[in-house]
């Protein structure tokens, strides 16, 4: 085979070409990205510890109950995007690990008991942080730390995360809720007459990030089509609004969905769409042609 | 089956998640059961004072029970070396009086601050107190006021015990500042005191008359746009010299509490700061007139909000640990305080053993060790609270909104959500954190059941009884004194300690205590706490130990003197003994 010969038939197997990676895997390095950079440059993790257990629990729950359930060997991908998630986003009170444990525990184990015609419902992480700061507000609340101010690494993370967005095609879902979430800031801000920028001061920080790259544009746990999954961030945006505009007011019962706005919206209206979508979808299958 | 098992496992789960996210509460001890009651007795021991907050600049005003939430303090001195402790309090709203409170030895106070020339300190263009540091830097025998906050720092020379001169513009330190914290210590051991204090707000920004609003932090955790602190060097007339560039200190984080010892054991004071908005830090003396901001102590890593820094014995290890209050609140954040067991000898680190209700104290401020039941061990309490004011409205949410941003938003204080009448962490009750093996908190037990904004406190035996009183700093609200009275059974002994030369205040003097198995060491301090100074005598409960074997005490000119068996249950006043006195 001359050099040209194998050059040519070489090429396309060798040549890199990044629209040829698995989604998933940029989105698990995009989350190792700021896994890293959070913890090296503000040490955002709080222990190694909080890391191990979090993610020991998730791999280790979904590969039992993938091979107890499914009879099969689980891919990790998933728990290892879950588990990080989880410990940068939980910041229980010093010394406990248990949250950690749990908390993995019940992201993974969601997605095997609370199932609807074959899918889960809620986002892995979505839905252990919205239990853990539900049920445990005296032990365990969310990330509330800020990435200092070095523009370069928000613009590391931001650009990094919309080029993977874009790339796992749910681009659409980011900026279409980060548009509702600007719209309804100066809405908010009208209403209550609190500075513009207190209202859009969240979407600044890691939190926001990190719920905007992968917890509200899941693909597992979005409605099957693109208008829906816009339609779906929307009303996210929206009932996260209304939380915000409860918290405003003080109305005091409401308290603890005052804790996490976005985590807690996505946790009420994201099953209830795909509860929606998968029933439609079953009907319209089901339905003689 | 298999997914039933599951199932009940997931189930399980939800309801080990409830169980376990409990908060840490108050231990169910009877009052009966502690050894030891505390009687609020301000009002009728003749303690009536009430600190009001600071008025700000007009553009703060959306935030401004935020900004103006500091100031109240309390140092105990014997200004009039009569033998008996006396209390200085501060305000810090323009024209309220400071408060001096002498003591009349039969166990109630009189107000003398107009008096001496000490009360009429908060005025327009000059600036309001934020606390105060006492000591003799001068050497003549009497107690000097150090008066810090935010515009002019002020020291007055005790005159004759009756009357205090300022002399703040010739000794050099009549600086504008905005400054929580300062501390005296004799950071070259030459003899002489020397002062540390610290910035909060920028140098540069005059509260109320602002050229702009962006004067906050830069940063909840990393923030580095604060005052410069600052060591002002004490020469031999009197004067001292800003040696902070040379000395390597001027930290510009937010720094809120500053405490000195000798944490590594080379016989030189270091520097112990609790920084808001940013990690702890600790400045080690070289001994060639620097610091050195140790990097891999384990305090870089973990930022908070620093409020206090407290320096105890917490396992009678001879060695001094450190207590930093921060902020918990529920569903929102839990910074947790830090109870720092001091290692640095074997492993050049602290290792923070903060649990439970130590370490989720709420809004927590000043907090002291001390033993207050005489069981041999030292106890802490914990002030708490920050804006008490309608208990309907809550600005948690609204600060939550900015606290995660980035930080040019929340730099600019015209940015911040109005706080209009709301609390922040209010009604908070202090915290009395007793030693019965791990920490209790026996606060209501014991008789503190007040849900003031407890900012400053220190801890002093004002009837001379052998017993520790709590004197508590609110911020906009009145003092309060609590009498300890303990039942009988537990051993005592003091130490009121006189360095020669100068520092005759020995601040900077350590002393170890030993009894049974216990090696108790305690520093003679310059300040400590937030916004506070304690007695300056060393007191050691000794529970049920009837004698004590030994008292080693390290004066800061590096002299050693052991004083072998001394009698317990009574105050041993200590001279310096000349260097080569064995």
């Amino acid at each position: 085979m001359s050099q040209a010969a194998v050059a040519e038939s070489a090429g396309p197997r060798t040549r890199f070409h990044w629209s040829r990676i698995n989604p998933k895997h940029l989105i698990i390095f995009l989350i190792t990205l700021i896994l890293v950079l959070g913890e090296w440059r503000y040490a955002i993790l709080g222990g190694y510890e909080r890391l191990v257990a979090t993610l020991g629990s998730c791999m280790l729950t979904e590969a039992a109950l993938s091979r107890l359930l499914r009879g099969r060997r689980a891919s990790l991908s998933s728990a290892y995007i879950s588990g990080i998630s989880l410990a940068l986003l939980l910041k229980p009170q010093s010394g406990l690990l248990w949250p950690f444990w749990l908390g993995g525990f019940l992201a993974i184990a969601s997605k095997y008991v609370i199932v609807y015609r074959g899918r889960h419902l809620w986002n892995p992480s979505n839905f252990a942080i919205g239990v853990l700061v539900l049920l445990a507000p005296g032990t365990v609340a969310i990330l509330s730390h800020q990435w200092g101010n070095e523009i370069a690494t928000n613009a590391v993370i931001w650009g990094v995360g919309l080029v993977v967005a874009g790339r796992a095609r749910v681009l659409h879902v980011t900026l279409a809720y980060l548009a509702a979430f600007v719209v309804l800031s100066a809405l908010r801000s009208a209403i209550t007459g609190a500075p513009l920028m207190a209202e859009i001061a969240p979407v600044t920080g890691p939190m926001y990030q990190l719920f905007i790259f992968f917890m509200i544009t899941d693909p597992r746990t979005t409605v099957s089509t693109r208008r829906g999954r816009m339609l779906v961030a929307v009303l996210v945006a929206l009932v996260e609004t209304a939380i915000r505009l409860a918290g405003d007011a003080g109305i005091a019962w409401l308290t603890p969905l005052y804790y996490s706005p976005p985590i807690l919206a996505l946790f009420f209206v994201g099953p209830v769409a795909m509860w929606w979508d998968l029933r439609r979808r079953a009907r319209r299958e089901a339905a003689p042609a | 089956m298999r997914r039933i098992a599951v199932g009940v496992l997931f189930a399980a789960a939800f309801a080990a998640v409830a169980f376990l996210g409990r908060p840490a509460g108050s231990s169910e001890v009877e009052a009966a059961d502690l050894g030891f009651h505390l009687d609020e007795v301000a009002a009728r021991r003749g303690v009536d004072f009430r600190h009001h907050k600071t008025t700000l600049d007009p553009r703060l005003e959306n935030v401004a029970p935020h900004v103006a939430g500091v100031g109240a303090s309390v140092a105990v001195t014997d200004f009039d070396g009569d033998g008996w402790n006396d209390l200085y309090f501060t305000s810090s709203r323009f024209g309220t009086p400071n408060g001096l409170f002498h003591n009349r030895g039969d166990g109630r106070f009189e107000s003398v601050a107009a008096d001496v020339g000490l009360a009429d300190l908060n005025r327009e263009g000059i600036g309001v107190s934020m606390g105060s540091v006492w000591a003799d830097y001068d050497g003549d025998g009497r107690e000097d006021a150090f008066v810090y906050g935010w515009g002019f720092q002020r020291l007055f020379r005790n005159v004759d015990g009756t009357a205090f001169e300022d002399v703040s513009e010739r000794a050099g330190v009549r600086v504008w500042m905005n400054s929580n914290a300062a501390i005296w210590l004799d950071y070259d051991r030459d003899g002489r005191l020397d002062l540390y204090v610290a910035g909060y707000f920028r140098d540069d920004v005059d509260m109320w008359h602002l050229e702009s609003t962006r004067i906050m932090q830069n940063s909840f955790e990393f923030a580095t746009n604060g005052g410069a602190n600052r060591l002002f060097h004490g020469l031999p007339d009197g004067t001292f010299e800003d040696v902070t560039g040379r000395a390597g200190v001027g930290s510009t984080r937010w720094t809120l509490a500053v405490a000195s010892a000798d944490f590594d054991g080379d016989g030189w004071p270091d520097l112990y700061l609790a920084n808001d908005y940013g990690p702890e830090e600790l400045y080690l003396n070289r001994g060639d007139g620097t610091f050195e901001l140790a990097g891999d102590v384990g305090l870089a890593d973990d930022s908070k909000s620093g409020m206090s820094v407290s320096l105890g014995d917490v396992h009678n290890r001879g060695r001094l640990d450190v207590f930093v209050t921060n902020i918990s609140e529920r569903g929102y954040l839990f910074q947790g305080n830090n109870l720092r067991l001091n290692f640095l000898a074997e492993s050049d680190g602290f290792q923070n053993v903060a649990r439970g209700i130590v370490a989720d104290a709420g809004w927590a401020w000043g907090a002291q060790f001390g033993d207050l039941d005489n069981d041999g061990f030292q106890d802490l309490f914990v002030t708490n609270g920050f804006i008490s004011a309608d208990r309907q409205r809550d600005y948690w949410y609204g600060m939550s909104k900015v606290a995660g941003a980035h930080g040019a938003i929340f730099e600019d204080a015209g940015n911040w959500p109005p706080i209009g009448e709301a609390s922040l962490s209010g009604f908070e009750r202090s915290r009395l954190l007793l030693r019965r093996g791990e920490f209790v908190d026996v606060a209501q037990a014991a008789g503190v059941e007040d849900e003031l904004d407890g900012r400053g406190v220190a801890f002093a035996d004002l009837e001379n009884r052998g017993v520790l009183d709590v004197i508590v700093a609110n911020q906009d609200g009145p003092a309060l004194v609590y009498r300890n009275e303990v039942g009988s059974g537990g051993h005592w002994i003091q130490l009121a300690l006189e360095g020669r030369a100068a520092n005759r205040s020995a601040i900077g003097a350590e002393a170890v205590v030993e009894f049974g198995e216990a090696r108790q060491r305690q520093v003679v301090s310059g300040g400590m706490g937030f916004a506070s100074q304690s007695q300056r005598r060393l007191h050691f409960g000794l529970g049920a130990a009837t004698r004590v074997d030994r008292v080693t005490i390290r004066w800061p000119s590096g002299t050693e003197q052991v004083i072998e068996s001394p009698a317990i249950d009574r105050l041993h006043r200590v001279v310096e003994p000349a260097a080569d006195t064995p």
